[in-house]
């Protein structure tokens, strides 16, 4: 019997010749990444149990990228930072991206210029960019959202601190093989829909733990006909279904952008024709709608359509699952010519986005001109408030108010006041609903 | 691991997401640090919103805020519906709540993360039960772990629950953690 690309990974990661799911195997780790939040927490555990001398079984593969809290004059948070900087430099790390600009205390002033600082931003966007997320491998961070790595064909999945510091002395950690379930999404994108609507659709379907302990598969015409980074949205939430990971078997499409990007040897693999899986799950996108999952679980979902005129405060447009290239463009387009009615917080996922919005244009304007016009507030990259975070985040929710949100999660408190009500959806709907200052459908304004 | 968990039970229900269990602004807090690991015992379950602390009637803390210095809880078991743990990857969840003096959770299912973090940190033991406790157990009864025999006992209530066997990952949490379990293995 074959097996699917998550028990192939495993079985080679494990050194077996097949693995079924519900087996316990511990498996070689190919890339381990941890970022400023949970990286003390992992080198604590890593220099308590393996002495405080120990060196990293292999500096190559550890990558540490600082994103959760930059923008902050927290002390303890610089103080995070710190402590990433003096592991780097003891353990000569190559793979780390410091926010150089955080020094002393206060505010640090952001970058100056965002291609000329060592710092990237939200680490799920930036390893796939710098070269560290590679097809057939075994990717994990001290983050939930580590699963969007699995858009590149890869077991990636998050775990904690304490985890994390075993494989940072050992390259090892043990995994229960997880059964898949498929997930077939055929027809070609509708202009007024997005990788997110599709993700939404699919937890709300399927509830917060309809996958847990599960891996999820995406296939099908319309993952094929899709660009890099929106398969990365759809991985990105699988962990909101209570996935162990997300994963799209890689194509060209992955090929060239992995190539254009690392020189290191990868060997990609698929899912067998005979593979098992748990369950199959079929979506005709073509006919698919705007989405909206509503407060305070994301598997609340709702068209867009139906409740459609509830009147919110906010808009934020940002993090990883928000916050790149391909979100920016959907919001320019329908940003352009338009101003908002509410405060619209716009945050780039990282360096290079920051840098793009000021390069790429739509309508004859940069994305960044556009979204200025139209009454945005723009921020340097991070995670900035999808995580609510220190209180004086930008575009945190500090008060009873409805915000609609390109992020992931909306638990109460998520981003900050527990009596802040959060709507997720993808960023077309998002700028629709900025510029009348209500729940708007993308296609109303789409034209 | 010990023979017979004793303590208050403090009931939550479904869904109950990292967020809640450890709010994130209070993860500028170094758990490398032993004195600031505490910290976090003070704030576990901070996140929850008033009338879910503590059913079935809420409003009732985890922790008694009214002294500054405390960082324990009067309640040793969690008990919670579906999905406990879900949303972050942060073992600060288990950790806060092991640091409020929380032993063991008894769950109706767990998010995969908060049960890892759990099992591997060696933060609690988390059980899973096929019952629906939260319907049957009320914030501050009396209840009894046997953990050789897999049994919960509602000594308020003069009522008797089975666990499920832990399974695979009793030798890691009998161990108390990844660590531990490596080193008795001779993995390390």
């Amino acid at each position: 019997m074959g097996m699917t690309i998550t028990e192939k990974i495993l079985a080679r990661h494990a050194g077996q010749a097949t693995v079924a799911p519900g087996q316990n195997v511990w498996a070689d780790i190919d890339v381990l990444m941890t970022h400023d939040v949970c990286g003390p927490g992992t080198i604590g555990a890593f220099k308590e149990h393996f002495g405080p001398d120990a060196k990293v079984r292999d500096p190559d593969r550890v990558v540490i990228i600082p994103d959760h809290y930059i923008f902050t004059a927290d002390a303890k948070a610089h103080r995070n930072i710190q402590i990433l900087r003096e592991f780097v430099a003891e353990q000569g790390l190559r793979h780390y991206y410091d926010p150089d600009f955080v020094q002393g205390e206060g505010m640090p002033d952001p970058y100056a210029d965002p291609e000329q600082t060592s710092y990237q931003g939200v680490c799920h966007t930036v390893l796939p960019e710098r070269g560290h997320t590679r097809p057939g491998e075994v990717l994990l961070g001290t983050d939930s959202h580590t699963c969007t790595a699995g858009a590149f064909g890869e077991f990636a999945t998050g775990i904690g601190n304490t985890e994390a510091g075993f494989v940072l002395g050992t390259g090892k950690l043990w995994f229960k093989v997880p059964a898949t379930m498929r997930f077939v999404l055929e027809g070609p994108m509708p202009p007024y829909l997005m990788a997110k609507d599709l993700i939404l659709r699919i937890i709300g379907d399927i509830g917060v733990a309809g996958a847990a302990y599960r891996a999820m598969e995406f296939v099908g015409s319309t993952i094929a006909g899709m660009n890099v980074e929106e398969r990365m949205t759809l991985c990105n939430m699988a962990v909101e279904a209570g996935a162990k990971n997300g994963v799209v078997p890689a194509d060209e499409v992955t090929i060239d952008y992995v190539r254009a990007r690392t020189d290191l040897p990868f060997e990609p693999v698929g899912s067998d024709a005979d593979a098992e899986y748990l369950s199959e799950h079929r979506y005709d996108v073509a006919g698919a709608e705007p989405v909206v999952a509503q407060p305070h679980a994301p598997d609340r979902v709702a068209l867009v359509k139906d409740i459609a005129g509830t009147k919110l405060d906010r808009a934020y447009i940002g993090s990883c699952t928000g916050g790149k290239m391909v979100d920016f463009e959907a919001a320019a387009r329908v940003l352009s010519g338009r101003t908002v009615q509410i405060d619209t917080f716009c945050v780039p996922a990282n360096t290079r986005v920051d840098a793009e919005l000021s390069r790429r244009t739509h309508d004859g304007k940069t994305l960044r001109q556009i979204l200025l016009d139209a009454g945005c507030q723009v921020a340097p990259a991070s995670c900035g408030a999808c995580l609510g975070g220190p209180d004086d985040t930008f575009g945190r929710a500090n008060s009873a108010i409805k915000v609609i949100s390109t992020t992931n999660r909306n638990f109460p408190g998520r981003m900050g006041s527990l009596d802040a009500e959060v709507f997720l959806a993808s960023p077309l709907t998002a700028a629709a609903s900025a510029v009348t200052g209500a729940i708007t459908d993308p296609r109303d304004l789409l034209k | 691991m010990d023979a017979v968990i004793r303590g208050q039970a403090y009931v939550v229900g479904d869904d109950v997401d990292t967020d809640q269990i450890i709010p994130a602004k209070h993860l500028v807090y170094n758990d490398a640090d032993p004195a600031e690991r505490k910290i976090f015992g003070r704030h576990a379950l901070s996140g929850l919103p008033e009338g879910r602390r503590g059913l079935p009637g809420g409003h009732v803390d985890f922790i008694d805020q009214t002294d500054e210095a405390n960082t324990r809880s009067a309640f040793a078991i969690v008990v919670a519906g579906a999905n406990f743990g879900c949303g972050s990857s942060r073992e600060h969840a288990p950790l806060a709540l092991a640091m409020a003096g929380v032993r063991a959770v008894v769950a109706q299912s767990y998010a995969r993360i908060f049960y890892r973090n759990s099992v591997n940190g060696g933060f609690l033991i988390p059980y899973e039960t096929p019952v629906r406790l939260i319907d049957a157990i009320q914030t501050g009864d009396e209840v009894e772990l046997r953990t050789e025999t897999n049994r919960l006992i509602n000594a308020t209530r003069a009522t008797e629950y089975e666990l499920l066997s832990l399974g695979d990952v009793a030798p890691i949490v009998e161990a108390g953690g990844i660590f531990a379990y490596a080193r008795q293995a001779g993995m390390l």
